[in-house]
């Protein structure tokens, strides 16, 4: 009891879950558990099922992709207070990238299908999880649209313009 | 906003010799440049640029990205891009250059001391912003906070490195650097430029940024800081057009009604904004 209460309390404090109900932060504590990985220990891997998303309490995790003869390549940071997994909000939930711990994290680790289940059986709480999920996602949306503009490069091929 | 620098607004270039190259990152070159005559004469405000001739190559617009209280030499860092740029690159100790100008609007640093100065770049746009960054740090205790938010692609497209470190080393000034991507080695930030804004407690009244980078970055930089609460009109950015004669008379660099080389190359937002929005511009 006493660990549900700690991670009630985690969620509460987490930005984002700002705005939801205590009701609904107790019953997501339910399908929570603490964890710590070490330096160089996986969250999530590529491939396998999604069946956990991570609230970063401390250190530092790296979203990767292997790249074939380049080895892993390092796609978006995230830190304390930060989120990482989505693939276990839809089928087939297979996790998409790798979740790699930089430092020591430790963090807390949200089981999908037990979400899934009592979003089934609690719209409201499924409404709210899916509308922070979705500003989430779009932010990444927005920034993954920048970096395939590719905002640093300024297009040029001549020397018409300021240099 | 127009600097009180003496101008040599001739159309003839004045000899100057290199003094040395540096590679910056494969084809970006730093070029230290002094007048072949011995004389000093080289002031310029932060933000303003050259005409650089490269003797049978042609002449382009290059921004100063050197000290600005240092009258005895100029530094340009040039990106490889074209015909006269790629010449730029492959200059050595002892050649020989034309210049003109200085040209153009510069950074307001002056106006904004007593406020918070965000500074952003995007790519090479960190060396047309290099020498207000000097000028602030001149004079550090002038200025509110003073933060320097830098994007480029990978690790290894990092221009200045070893300044930005340095920079870091200072408590008085926050330095952020996000690549696009990177291996395991790189333990700074992930993610575009405007990602460094997130979160970002900013005092709406008191803050002005500088941004430099391509006229995208600008973009959804400025349009960021807005969302902030910055006005407009206490966002600059510096923009770049065809420049030939740089005398506000060919007309190559228009932009709406503004002539580039002599209205900007630095505008407050609010002034191109709408420009901005024009896609046939």
């Amino acid at each position: 009891m006493g660990e549900v209460k700690s991670i009630r309390t985690l969620l509460a404090e987490n930005p984002f879950f700002d705005g939801m109900s205590d009701a609904h932060l107790a019953t997501m504590a339910l399908c929570g558990k603490l964890v710590r990985f070490k330096a160089g220990e996986f969250l999530l891997r590529e491939g396998e099922q999604a069946e956990h998303f991570f609230l970063v309490r401390q250190g530092e995790v790296a979203i990767e992709s292997h790249v074939p003869a380049a080895g892993p390549l390092c796609v978006a940071r995230v830190g304390a207070g930060g989120i990482t997994g989505y693939s276990w909000l839809f089928p087939p939930h297979r996790n998409s990238f790798d979740s790699l711990a930089l430092t020591d994290v430790a963090a807390v680790a949200l089981a999908g299908q037990c979400l899934r289940d009592k979003a089934g059986a609690d719209h409201e709480l499924g409404y709210q999880l899916m509308k922070r999920f979705a500003q989430v996602m779009l932010d990444r949306l927005q920034t993954t649209r920048l970096r395939v503009l590719d905002i640093y490069a300024n297009g040029r091929t001549t020397d018409a313009a300021d240099g | 906003m127009r600097p009180t620098v003496e101008t040599t607004s001739s159309m003839l270039p004045q000899p100057f010799r290199v003094l040395d190259t540096r590679e910056e990152i494969p084809g970006c070159v730093t070029i230290r440049v002094k007048p072949a005559d011995g004389s000093g004469g080289c002031g310029f405000a932060p933000g303003q640029f050259y005409m650089i001739y490269v003797f049978g190559h042609g002449e382009v617009p290059i921004s100063v990205s050197g000290d600005p209280s240092n009258s005895a030499e100029l530094i340009f860092t040039v990106m490889a891009v074209g015909s006269i740029t790629r010449a730029l690159c492959a200059l050595t100790s002892g050649d020989t250059i034309g210049l003109r100008g200085p040209f153009g609007s510069a950074w307001p640093v002056d106006a904004l001391k007593g406020r918070d100065v965000l500074v952003m770049a995007g790519g090479l746009g960190l060396a047309p912003l290099r020498p207000s960054i000097y000028q602030m740090l001149h004079k550090r205790s002038d200025y509110g906070g003073l933060a320097i938010l830098y994007g480029t692609r990978q690790p290894q497209s990092i221009v200045f490195p070893q300044e930005l470190a340095d920079w870091r080393k200072d408590a008085s000034i926050e330095v952020e650097v996000t690549v696009d991507n990177a291996g395991r080695e790189w333990m700074g930030k992930v993610g575009v430029v405007t990602e460094l804004l997130s979160g970002r407690t900013i005092d709406r009244a008191s803050t002005s940024a500088l941004i430099c980078g391509p006229e995208i970055m600008m973009r959804f930089s400025a349009y960021a800081l807005i969302d902030l609460g910055v006005a407009a009109d206490n966002i600059y950015v510096s923009m770049e057009r065809n420049m030939k004669c740089a005398l506000k008379m060919c007309g190559r660099c228009q932009y709406g009604p503004y002539f580039i080389c002599d209205d900007g190359p630095v505008f407050s937002f609010d002034r191109v904004e709408r420009l901005f929005k024009v896609r046939s511009l």
